[in-house]
Parts: C-alpha cells; structure tokens; sequence
C-alpha cells in the first residue's frame, strides 16, 4: 500500500486529500460518509471578518459536467467561526487527524488584517487567503486579477498573520506565473489554485441572468485540464509548495495534479456529485500509486515534469 | 438537525410505476429496521446515474412513504428534466443511490403537543402532497388523523393512499375537473385546527400561512430550493429566516410560517 501520508506546511496530513473551501462545510457534514483518517484536511467555508448573508436570489445552476455557484461568502464572521465551528473542526481533528485550514476572505485590506489578526489565537494549522472577492477601493475589481494587488494584500496579511499562510489564487488572474512570483515575494508560504471561473448563464423563460450578479463561479470535472494547466504553470513559477484543485473527483485526477508537482490537492465540487468523494478520491489514490508502482505520494510528485 | 442515522447506500428498486403521464411512484428497499426509519417531510437526495454522468447533482426526493415492517420505502414524484427522467426509467432489480434522510422532517409528537386538543389539517398543493402521506399516516399512527387539503392544478392522483389514515378530505382544481373549482386555501378554514401543516408551491405556502395566521392558528411549511449538497455544506439553499440564515435542506425544510413568511 503507497502511503499517502504527507505534510503541508509543516502540518502532517493523512493524506494529500483536502476538502476544498465552501464545499465540505466544516467537515462534520461529510462525517457519515467518509473515513476522514484517509483525507488530510478540511478548508472551512470562506470568512469575513463581520460575516455576512451572502447573494440573495439562485445560488446554484447546474451545467453540463459542472455547477456555477453564487453563494456570495454567507458565512458568520471570524468571531463566531472561532467560538462555534472552529471546535467542531477540532473534534474532527481530534477523532481522525484532519488538518483544520480557515478560508479567509475580505473586502478591503483591513478586513483581511483584522480577520488575519484574530485567527492568530486560534488552533487553525494554516490559513488560506481567499484573494477572489471583489476589492470595494478598487471598484470592485477582484484581489485576484492583477498580481501587484495580490501581492500587496499578501504582504499586509503577512506582517501581522503568525499562521503558514496558503494564497488561493482566482483563474482570473492575468498572468498565473506572475500572479504566483508576487504572492510568493509578499511572504505567502503556500498557494493554492483554483477558484472557480467567471462564467453565467441566462434564464431563457424569463429573458434574465440566472444570478442576480449576472457572473457567477463555474466548478467541476469541465474546468478540471485548464486548472491542471495553471497548476502546472504555478509549479513551474515559484518554490513554495502549489495546493492544486479543479474538478478533481477520482484518484487518477488527483495523480495528474500531484505529477504536475502539486504538494496536495482539494477536493471540491465532487463533494456534492458524491458525498464519499473525499474518501473516493484518497482511496483511488493509493490503488493508482500502488498499480504503477509508486511507493509514496512524494515518489510521484512533479514526475511528468522530467 | 440531520438525524444520525443518515447514510449513502445503493438499495434494490423494487418498482417503478406511472400513476399519471409525468407522475412516478418508486418503491426502494429498506430501511432494513425500524432504527433507520426517517421521519415525515424528510428527504433524500437520489440518484440513478454514475458519478461521472450527468445530471451532475443528485435529485432531492422526499419520502413519500415508508413502510418500516416490510421494508420498503416509496417515492413520488413528477417527471421535469434530465433527472427525474432517469429516476422515472428505473426498474425492478436496478439499483438506486440514496443519500439520506436529509432534513429536520415533520416533528410529529412536538405538533401534537401545539396543537393541543384541536384537529389537525395537512395541506398540500400539486406533487406537494408526495411528504405528506407519510406525514397523514404517522398523525394517525399517534391517534390523530388529520383533514387533508388537497389542491391540483387539473386530475388528481394520488389520493386513494391517503384514505386510511386521513379523517376527511377536501379537493379542489384549477381546471375544475374534480371537487371545488379553485383554490384550495378557499375551502381551508384554520380557525378550526390546532395546527396547520402544508407543503406545495411558494403563493400556496403563503396563502396558507397568511390564513393561519390571521386565525392565530400554528403553521408549518414544508418549503422548497435548488439543492447541491442536501448535507447543509454548500450554503446553495440558504433561506431568510426570523432567526437569521437558515438552510433548508438541513434546517429544513419544515420551518414555522411566521419564521420565514
Ligand atoms: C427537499 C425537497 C424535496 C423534494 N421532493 C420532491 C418530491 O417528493 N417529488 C417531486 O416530484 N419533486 C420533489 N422535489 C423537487 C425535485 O427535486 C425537482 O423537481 C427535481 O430536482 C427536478 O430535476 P430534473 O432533473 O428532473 O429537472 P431539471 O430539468 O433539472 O429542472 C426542472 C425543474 O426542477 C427544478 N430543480 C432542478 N434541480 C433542482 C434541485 N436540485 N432542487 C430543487 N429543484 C430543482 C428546476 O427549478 C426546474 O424548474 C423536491 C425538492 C426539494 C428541495
Ligand atoms: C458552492 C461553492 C462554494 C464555494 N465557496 C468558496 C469559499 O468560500 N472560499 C473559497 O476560497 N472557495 C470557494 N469555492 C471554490 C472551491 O473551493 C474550489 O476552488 C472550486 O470550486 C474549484 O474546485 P472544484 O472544481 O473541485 O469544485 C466554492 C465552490 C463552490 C462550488
Ligand atoms: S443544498 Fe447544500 S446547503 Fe442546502
């Protein structure tokens, strides 16, 4: 049997197996469905530092192999995450190794500073920066597009944040290897890539956007090869460990972004298609690792690289 | 609350049957015993297709019925797009993927309790009435059978099963092509109940609830949203409620009127 234990950040993980921001709840929601001692962690629901309920009208539109969301972060701030759902990730941790990683997100750099600021005492092993909301001095124009703003938003987060902090990249980004470099030059230990794409879709009965914000976030097995290709392309670009996601919902897509070099991968959307997905995922894992004759995940990492 | 009993499985159809052109009853193994049984108003989230195929999300289903002796659960629902259509083309020996049961149901000891001595109505409007079956036979279980309010858009169906275990009931059609011709909030009168229970379309939901609540009359809806997870992770469901957000595939979907209305 390959093993499947790793560490990301200096935090040891069951195995490289994440389940993915927005998509796992907290982790006690998937716990009748999988062994969580085969998955390395859980990334909780997206904060903000005051909470908020989210976008009003649809959320969710399912497209051919995907979904478009337009949750909008409804989440109950960074206050209430540590006394409410943070002890419950703990419980999970306790019971089956799960590294708990908080998702934090903002509108404006002293949200994410303060958010940053409060998680410092709590138990969370690694933060990961949500650099995809909309930036309100900007004009709305997303964190996550031009890497001058992500690197400078990083490097705020970076003074006061004393946890391994893990930079989650937007596919909208203009350039994935520049956008990489400045994340990692502004202090990030880790990034993670993707979030969902910008993409829409219209109600033809009632001649509207589905979604009140007209754009809204496309996941799934149909983005899968091209956030493969920005994850190949962030490995490519800097030294630091590159978390890979997109559409990933079987063992072997897992493998092709662990042989792009992913450190680990999070599995998403596929939670939803299959409430075992995490565990499905982990356990396809090592049977591919163990077929092809791969005694570790570290064995395998990066070789399709040469 | 998601009860602790909840599960994945792959349970054996044990049939597939048209009651109208776009209506499908589906009956399903288990629950294997009674520990498992799942409360009225609880739902599962089905799905008649691998992973990789589409639809890509599964289709939430309530339970219909369950028969726990026996051990057979039962489905209805009405046929719309891609998913109910592959639920519709089961048949017997094939297997079908059920996550569940989802959702806080009907409470049906705690409406009793509010109710207090007044009769209880069960309301339901269209393929709304699928939960409320198993809701009529659990009220009747405990020794109050409900009146049931039952309003369809043309023919009815369905309604023979609920018979036994409902004290009387009252129909109503747009078309008129069975019992009162329109509403059936007109034929409701919740000064008279204790407690008013209803599931169907969003105007009946309201309609119902702003009757009850100018008779002071308690009432529970049975509400309805676009679902990914079913599991209360993906916040794709979320409703306003009195008391802040609430999901209702896992808060819900049976809220309190007055909390959501
Ligand atoms: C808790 C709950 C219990 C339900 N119980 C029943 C039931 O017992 N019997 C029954 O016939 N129907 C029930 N429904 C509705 C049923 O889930 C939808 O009709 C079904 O998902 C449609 O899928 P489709 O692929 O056939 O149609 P699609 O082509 O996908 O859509 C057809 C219609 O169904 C709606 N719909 C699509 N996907 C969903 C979804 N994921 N959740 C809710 N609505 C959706 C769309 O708005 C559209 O109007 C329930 C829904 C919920 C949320
Ligand atoms: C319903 C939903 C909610 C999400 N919420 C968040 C979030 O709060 N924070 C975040 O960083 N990413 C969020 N994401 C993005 C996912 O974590 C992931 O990056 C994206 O869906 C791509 O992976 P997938 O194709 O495996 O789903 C969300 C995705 C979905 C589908
Ligand atoms: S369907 Fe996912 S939270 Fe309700």
């Amino acid at each position: 049997m390959a093993d499947l234990k790793t560490t990301l950040l200096g935090v040891p993980l069951n195995s490289p197996v994440l389940g993915a921001s927005g998509t796992a709840g907290y982790g006690p929601e998937y716990e009748p469905f999988v062994d969580y001692t085969k998955v390395g962690g859980i990334c909780g629901k997206g904060l903000t530092l005051h909470g908020q309920f989210g976008n009003e009208g649809a959320r969710l539109y399912e497209t051919p192999s995907g979904l478009i969301n337009s949750i909008g972060l409804q989440n109950p701030g960074v206050a209430h995450f540590i006394d409410v759902e943070l002890p419950k990730m703990l419980a999970l941790k306790q019971k089956y190794g799960t590294a708990v990683i908080a998702n934090l997100g903002g509108h404006s750099e002293e949200e994410y500073v303060e958010g940053a600021r409060l998680l410092n005492g709590s138990a969370v092993d690694i933060v990961e920066l949500n650099i995809s909301c909309p930036n309100v001095k900007a004009g709305g124009m997303a964190y996550g597009v031009k890497a001058k703003d992500a690197g400078a938003v990083t490097a705020m987060v970076r003074k006061v944040c004393q946890k391994p902090l893990m930079v989650k990249l937007s596919p909208q980004a203009e350039s994935i290897p520049d956008m990489c470099k400045a994340v990692e030059a502004a202090g990030a230990d880790a990034v993670s890539l993707v979030n969902t794409f910008q993409s829409c879709a219209i109600d033809v009965y009632r001649r509207r956007p589905v979604f009140e914000n007209v754009f809204a976030g496309l996941s799934g097995p149909a983005i899968r090869p091209i956030a493969l290709r920005m994850v190949w392309q962030a490995v490519g670009a800097v030294r630091i460990p590159v978390v890979g996601l997109g559409g990933i919902a079987t063992g072997r897509d897992a493998l092709e972004f662990i042989m792009a070099g992913a450190a680990a991968v999070q599995v998403g959307a596929a939670n939803f298609a299959d409430p075992r997905a995490m565990q499905t995922v982990a356990e396809g894992l090592c049977a591919l690792l163990d077929e092809l004759g791969f005694a570790s995940v570290e064995e395998a990492r990066g070789c399709a690289r040469g | 609350m998601n009860v602790p009993n909840c599960k994945w499985e792959q349970a054996p159809v044990l049939g597939c049957e048209r009651l109208a052109p776009d209506i499908v009853r589906l009956t399903v193994e288990g629950p294997a015993a009674p520990a498992a049984a799942s409360r009225p108003g609880q739902f599962y989230m089905l799905r008649a297709w691998k992973e990789g195929e589409g639809p890509y999300l599964s289709r939430p289903i309530s339970l219909h019925d369950a028969d726990i002796a026996n051990g057979r659960r039962r489905f209805l629902f009405q046929v719309k797009g891609a998913g109910t259509q592959k639920l519709a083309a089961l048949r017997a020996g094939e297997a079908l993927t059920l996550t569940g049961p989802l959702g806080n149901g009907f409470d049906v000891p705690a409406i009793l309790h509010t109710a207090g001595a007044g009769p209880v109505a069960v309301v339901g409007g269209g393929i709304g009435t699928a939960p409320l079956l198993y809701l009529c036979r659990a009220l009747a279980e405990n020794g109050r059978r409900p009146d049931f309010f039952a309003g369809f858009r043309d023919v009815p169906y369905g309604l023979d099963a609920f018979a036994p275990f409902v004290g009387g009931t009252a129909l109503a059609t747009d078309s008129g092509a069975a019992g009162h011709h329109g509403l059936v909030t007109d034929l409701l009168a919740p000064e008279r109940y204790g407690a008013v229970l209803a599931c169907g379309p969003d105007p009946m939901l309201r309609a119902v609830a702003a009757k009850c609540k100018a008779a002071g009359t308690p009432c529970l809806v049975s509400l309805e949203k676009h679902m990914a997870c079913g599991l209360g992770a993906c916040l794709g469901c979320t409703v306003h409620t009195a008391g802040g957000p609430r999901t209702v595939c896992k808060d819900g979907p049976v809220f309190l009127a007055r909390e959501v209305f």
